[in-house]
């Protein structure tokens, strides 16, 4: 396998975007990647995308995107593992480039969410659920969490200030994005006076509907030398599944694919948790940030929500997770998320984060996941 | 959405609580399953799950699916019966305020929702307490 390198990523503001459509979404975010990159040319193309059908109607899209940047006829696949599908479209292109079939791989995630109104949003996220054995018994995205986070607090006596906590954290980091849907502060009292979705989740400890994109640029560590660029490198990477049933799983609260794919990235890379200098997870609610950090190690299981109130994973903490704003402040468009994390660890990497920077970060993790954590994408990145 | 063949498949389980489990390691699935995820065996024979068991987790769905908006709020959890079995379902006939992780349930044959005023009514199964 040929070491691979990110030499390039381009994003744009997220948010409701009404005045752009999807493509025209992608098309400016892979442009930026492109033109950071300084390539000409790229030899193939992945779209992480969880449900174009659903969100505007349109399948297809792998091509679509293709000819609207210009690209035909280069091969173009599109990714679908519901949330973790950015993620995993960076797994495919670093393998494609790994193993020498392509140079040069453009990687992006995009989901158009706000063409639909609320409950078709709510309708299309719900498939990443168990239609039959979830759906059916009138059971949400928010309620699945709902369920988690219920389980966890009885099970470990995580509180209810600790997961407010997360969301207060988050949009600290996220104030200072310029990026991100939602970049401004909140407080514990905020969250917990916010409307309730499904007990014990609050509004403000759900991420937001989203319009929005991210797209990297892969090519081998030998050819980003020779065109004098600095080197951040995939040294690990890791994909899981597990029941997209919650009911199935022996413990709801333990994210099994997480640890799994975790495993898989700490194993490829020679990595431990404590080597990790900066974290971007999967935080599609409060609850869902508290068990991804002990099914990663970061934290002994049961502990993440004493560990978030004593502040590991700040800004200034130990281990700061999600400098980005995370998904709650930087917004979620699910397809796109994977590869906007990606983009937060290079910048750190990088040192290019600005008021977010974490000071002197070498070695950064991604943990990307779909549904209530039915699959899951772990990727660790070290700058040379 | 279920379609008429969509729904009409599910009866056995949703109806008759009919399922399988392995004829090897004896494992119980819900619903049905063609191989055992344990022990990789296709040998499978008939069951029926158990009717009653323990609430393991719980939440109170205050926004719901567009479906379900007439029952807004209502509870949902997810139950262990007593031969293990795990499953999804609302929970009916009791105060939000008296649920309570372990209590005893019970399933019961029940309307689950309607699809709309000339759709399909849906039937299934909820929770209901189990005064012991």
């Amino acid at each position: 396998m040929r070491d691979v390198a990110v030499i390039g990523t381009g994003m744009t503001k997220w948010g409701e975007l009404w005045e752009k459509s999807m493509r025209t979404i992608f098309v400016e975010t892979a442009l930026l990647a492109l033109k950071d990159a300084g390539v000409d040319r790229i030899d193939s193309m992945y779209v992480g995308s969880m449900s174009s059908g659903l969100f505007v109607g349109q399948e297809h899209i792998a091509s679509l995107l293709a000819d609207y940047l210009g690209q035909t006829p280069v091969p173009s696949t599109r990714v679908e593992t519901a949330c973790a599908s950015g993620g995993l479209a960076f797994r495919l292109g670093f393998m494609e480039v790994a193993s020498g079939m392509s140079d040069v791989v453009l990687v992006s995630g995009i989901e158009k969410m706000t063409d639909v109104n609320g409950y078709e949003a709510t309708y299309a996220l719900g498939t990443a659920a168990d239609q039959e054995y979830e759906g059916y018994h009138g059971i949400t995205f928010p309620g699945l969490y709902a369920l988690i986070a219920m389980a966890h607090m009885e099970k470990y006596g995580t509180t209810r200030e600790q997961l407010a906590m997360v969301a207060v954290k988050n949009h600290r980091n996220g104030a200072k994005n310029p990026l991100a849907q939602f970049p401004f502060e909140t407080t514990i009292e905020a969250v917990l006076n916010s409307v309730m979705v499904a007990d014990p989740l609050r509004i403000l400890d759900c991420s937001p509907i989203t319009d929005g994109a991210a797209a990297v640029i892969l090519c081998p560590v030998e050819m980003a030398r020779k065109m004098g660029k600095p080197i951040v490198k995939v040294i690990g990477t890791g994909h899981a599944t597990d029941s997209i049933a919650l009911s199935s799983r022996k413990d709801v609260t333990w994210l099994e694919a997480t640890y799994q794919a975790g495993k898989a990235a700490y194993e490829m890379a020679g990595k431990k948790p404590e080597d990790i200098d900066v974290l971007e997870v999967h935080d599609c609610f409060t609850i869902a940030e508290i068990c991804v950090m002990e099914a990663l190690g970061i934290v002994e299981k049961g502990q993440a929500g004493k560990a978030v109130e004593e502040g590991l994973t700040a800004m200034e903490g130990k281990i700061p997770i999600n400098t980005s704003g995370g998904l709650k402040s930087k917004g979620h468009p699910v397809g796109a998320t994977g590869v906007a994390q990606i983009i937060e660890i290079m910048k750190q990497l990088c040192g290019e984060s600005g008021e977010r920077q974490v000071k002197d970060a070498k070695v950064g993790m991604t943990q990307n996941m779909g549904g209530s954590g039915g699959s899951a994408v772990v990727h660790i990145f070290e700058k040379e | 959405m279920p379609t008429p063949s969509r729904y009409w498949r599910e009866i056995p389980q949703r109806y008759r609580f009919e399922t399988n489990q392995c004829a090897k390691c004896g494992l119980k699935f819900f619903p049905p399953r063609l191989i055992c995820p344990e022990c990789k065996n296709q040998e499978l024979e008939e069951a029926k799950i158990e009717e009653k068991g323990k609430l393991l987790t719980y939440t109170i769905i205050r926004v719901p699916p567009h479906q379900y908006v007439d029952q807004a709020p209502y509870a949902v959890g997810i139950a262990e019966l007593d031969d293990g079995v795990k499953l999804t379902g609302q929970i009916v006939d009791c105060d939000f305020d008296d649920l309570k992780i372990g209590m005893r349930l019970k399933l019961e044959f029940r309307k689950v929702f309607q699809e709309g005023e000339s759709g399909i009514l849906c039937y299934g199964y909820k929770f209901v307490p189990d005064e012991l």
